[in-house]
C-alpha cells in the first residue's frame, strides 16, 4: 500500500455534512458502509482530490466501520488519489479504440508541451498527465477526463486551448450542470 | 431505415427533462403494469418478447427475473448494471445522457415486476456528469410521484437511488457489482448461491444491463409478441451498437437486429465506410474481450453465408470462424493497424483490471501483457508465439467470473487469425522497433518477408 506523507488539511465542512448525509439515506440504515465509495467521491473532491489515511480514517469514523475497510477500498478502485497530485489532471484514455485514433501521439505531446513524462506532475502543482484505461468514450476518440468531465475528439491545437483555459483559472472541474465538448 | 424503439426520441428538444419526455408518452408502461398487470404477467410478457440481456451474455432477461427467490421472505432489489467498461462499448453511456428518463421508468416497471421497493443504479465513477443527470431525473421522478410511496393509489412502494463505482472494470460482472455496492472491493462471488438467492446484502437481487432495462417500458406498451417480431430468429429486438475505429461515422446505433454486416458498415445511415477509404483488416464486434475476425470472415461466414448483426450469426462457426455479439462494440481496423501492438493493449488493460482474487487471472494476464510488449517492441523469441497460445489457453475457464476468459480470447483469436503478423515481429524486430504508436506498415506489403507459414 502506497502511504503519502504529505500533510491534509482535513475539513468536513456543513455542506460536506450534508452531503453525506443525503448519501447514507440512500441506503438502510444498518448498511452505511454502502455509501463508502459515494463518500469517498464527496471527501476527495473537497480535498483538493486526494485522500490521505488521516482523511481516510476521518471517513471510516463518519462511516461507523473499521479504518482498514476504507483502506482496502481506497487501493482498489483507481479513481482514489492516495498522495497529491496537480490540480488540473489530464486523464488520457490510452486503450486500444482511443489509441487508432491517435491517443498516444496526443499524449506525448502533452507531456512535452507541460515538460514532464506521463505520470508526473508539474513543479508547480498545475499538471498532472496519466494514461488511464477504457473511458468508454471510443466513439469520439482521442479524448481525456479532466475533473467530472470528458474532452472529446481531441486535437492538438485543442489540448493547447484548455491548458490555457487552466492556467487562467477558466476549468471548473465539478460545475453542476452537463457540459461535453 | 431500421426501426427505433429506445432511441426512437433521443433527439427530441429537451427529452432529458420530464416534462418533455412524459409528454412524449413517457411513464406509459409503469401505468399500465401497476392497474392492468401483476407482476407475474409482465415477467410473462417479457418472457415473450424474447429479450436477451444486452450487457453481453445474452442470457434471457425474462427467464433470469422468474429465477429471484420471491419466497425467502427476505426484500428484492433490481440493480440496473451501469457499470460499462468493455473497451469500444459506450452505448449505455448514450441512452442514460440522452434520454434518462427512458432507464427509470424502465426500472420502475421492472421493480414492481420483481416486488422490489429498494432498487439501484450502479454507474461507472467515470460518467460523474452522467450521475448527475440521472440524479435529477431521478428527483424528478419522486416530485412526480412515480417514486416513493403508494405509487399511482396502488399501495407499491419504490425507492431508486443511483451509486457511483470508482473506475474498476471488474465491477460490470454482478457480483462484483454487489460487492462495490455494499462498499467492498469489487471481487466476484462464487456462484452459486446466485443473486437471484442472495445477492444485494444476502437478499434476493437481479442484475441486469441498462439497455435491457431500458427495452422493458416499449414491451409492456406493445406487447411481448410485437417486440419478438423484431429481429431474427432468437435475437428478438433491437439492439444499441456502438461503434469505433477506422470507420467514417463513429457513434452509437440503435439497429433492428439480423441487419447485415456490410449493411451497417457501409451504408451512410449508419457507419459510412471506412475512414479514408482505406481497406478493412480486422472487426472485433462486440467488445474487446470477443475474438477479432479478419477482413474475410467480416461480411461472410466460413460457409460463405451474409455474416447478419445477431447473436447466433456472429458467432456461426465457433472461435474458430465466428466471434459474439457480446456488448455491441463495433471496433473497425483499417490495413495499418497493428494487430499485435492491439493484443497487447487489450491485455495491458485486461491485467490492470484484474481483480487478483484467482491465481490464473491475476498471473496470466499479466504474463499475457509482458510477453506481449517483449514482441510488439522487437524483443520477441520464436517460441513466445506458443507460449502465449499456452498462457491463455491455462487461463480460460478456470477463474470464477469470465474476466479470465474475456482476457484469454483476444490472444487466442489474435494468434489464430494473425499468426503470421506475430512471426513478423519476432523475425523481423528491426522493423517494429522504434516505429510510431500504432501506425504500422500495411501487412500486406510486408507479407512476403514471412516465408515460413505456420497458420
Amino acid at each position: 500500500m502506497e502511504i503519502s506523507h504529505a500533510k491534509q488539511v482535513i475539513n468536513i465542512d456543513e455542506k460536506l455534512t450534508e452531503r453525506i448525509n443525503e448519501l447514507l439515506s440512500h441506503y438502510p440504515a444498518d448498511k452505511k458502509k454502502s455509501a463508502l465509495l459515494p463518500v469517498l467521491h464527496e471527501v476527495q473532491d473537497a480535498h483538493d482530490n486526494w485522500l490521505s489515511i488521516e482523511l481516510q480514517d476521518k471517513v471510516a469514523e463518519i462511516l461507523e466501520i473499521k479504518p482498514v475497510e476504507v483502506y482496502e477500498v481506497v487501493t482498489f478502485y483507481t479513481m482514489y488519489n492516495q498522495k497529491p497530485i496537480g490540480k488540473y489532471m489530464f486523464e488520457f484514455c490510452r486503450t486500444s479504440c482511443c489509441c487508432l485514433r491517435g491517443a498516444e501521439d496526443l499524449m506525448d505531446y502533452t507531456c512535452d508541451k507541460l515538460g514532464i513524462k506521463e505520470g508526473e506532475t508539474t513543479p508547480d502543482g498545475q499538471f498532472t498527465v496519466v494514461g488511464v484505461e477504457c473511458l468508454g468514450a471510443c466513439g469520439y476518440a482521442p479524448m481525456l477526463q479532466i475533473g467530472d468531465y470528458y474532452r472529446e475528439h481531441l486535437t492538438k491545437e485543442k489540448v493547447d486551448t484548455l491548458i490555457e483555459e487552466c492556467k487562467a483559472g477558466k476549468v471548473d472541474l465539478h460545475k453542476q450542470d452537463h457540459y461535453t465538448e | 431505415m431500421g426501426r427505433k424503439i429506445l432511441l426512437e426520441h433521443a433527439n427530441v428538444p429537451g427529452i432529458k427533462t420530464y416534462e418533455v419526455y412524459r409528454k412524449m408518452g413517457g411513464y406509459a408502461s409503469v401505468e399500465k403494469a401497476i392497474k392492468t398487470m401483476t407482476p407475474d404477467e409482465i415477467v410473462e410478457e417479457v418472457k415473450t418478447s424474447g429479450l436477451r440481456g444486452r450487457g453481453g451474455a445474452g442470457f434471457p432477461t425474462g427467464l433470469k427475473w422468474s429465477f429471484l427467490d420471491k419466497k425467502s421472505g427476505n426484500p428484492s432489489h433490481l440493480v440496473c448494471n451501469a457499470d460499462e467498461s468493455e473497451p469500444g462499448t459506450f452505448k449505455d453511456r448514450y441512452l442514460m445522457e440522452y434520454i434518462p428518463h427512458l432507464l427509470i421508468e424502465g426500472m420502475i416497471t421492472s421493480s414492481f415486476a420483481l416486488g422490489a421497493k429498494l432498487s439501484y443504479i450502479y454507474i461507472r465513477g467515470e460518467y460523474m456528469w452522467v450521475y448527475r443527470i440521472l440524479e435529477n431525473a431521478i428527483k424528478e421522478a419522486y416530485a412526480a410521484g412515480w417514486l416513493g410511496k403508494n405509487i399511482l393509489g396502488s399501495g407499491y412502494d419504490l425507492d431508486l437511488y443511483v451509486h457511483c463505482g470508482a473506475g474498476a472494470y471488474i465491477c460490470g460482472e454482478e457480483t462484483a457489482l454487489i460487492e462495490s455496492l455494499e462498499g467492498k472491493r469489487g471481487n466476484p462471488r462464487i456462484k452459486p448461491p446466485f443473486p437471484a438467492v442472495k445477492g444485494l446484502w444476502q437478499e434476493p437481487t437481479v442484475v441486469n444491463n441498462v439497455e435491457s432495462i431500458a427495452a422493458v417500458p416499449w414491451i409492456i406498451n406493445n406487447g411481448g409478441e410485437e417486440y419478438a417480431k423484431i429481429g431474427v430468429g432468437r435475437s428478438t429486438g433491437t439492439k444499441l451498437i456502438s461503434a469505433s475505429g477506422h470507420i467514417k461515422n463513429p457513434g452509437v446505433y440503435e439497429i433492428e437486429l439480423g441487419l447485415s454486416v456490410d449493411e451497417f458498415m457501409n451504408s451512410d445511415e449508419y457507419l459510412g465506410g471506412m475512414m479514408n477509404d482505406r481497406p478493412l483488416k480486422a472487426l472485433v464486434p462486440g467488445g474487446s474481450s470477443v475474438p477479432i475476425l479478419p477482413a474475410h470472415l467480416i461480411y461472410k461466414n466460413a460457409e460463405g453465408g451474409d455474416r447478419l448483426m445477431s447473436y447466433e450469426s456472429l458467432s456461426e462457426g465457433g472461435f474458430q470462424t465466428g466471434s459474439m455479439l457480446g456488448s455491441g462494440g463495433f471496433i473497425v481496423y483499417n490495413d495499418t493497424s497493428c494487430i499485435v501492438r492491439n493484443t497487447w493493449n487489450f491485455s495491458r488493460f485486461y491485467h490492470h483490471e484484474s481483480c487478483g482474487q484467482c491465481s490464473p487471472c491475476r498471473e496470466g494476464t499479466g504474463w499475457l501483457e509482458g510477453v506481449l510488449h517483449r514482441i510488439e517492441t522487437g524483443h520477441g523469441r520464436e517460441e513466445d508465439i506458443d507460449l502465449l497460445w499456452d498462457i491463455q489457453s491455462k487461463i480460460e475457464g478456470n477463474t470464477i467470473c469470465p474476466l479470465g476468459d474475456a482476457a484469454a480470447w483476444p490472444v487466442a483469436a489474435a494468434i489464430r487469425h494473425f499468426r503470421d503478423e506475430f512471426e513478423y515481429h519476432v523475425r523481423f524486430p528491426e522493423k517494429v522497433k522504434n516505429r510510431d504508436h500504432y501506425v504500422a506498415e500495411p501487412f500486406e506489403k510486408v507479407k512476403h518477408l514471412v516465408t515460413k507459414q505456420t497458420v
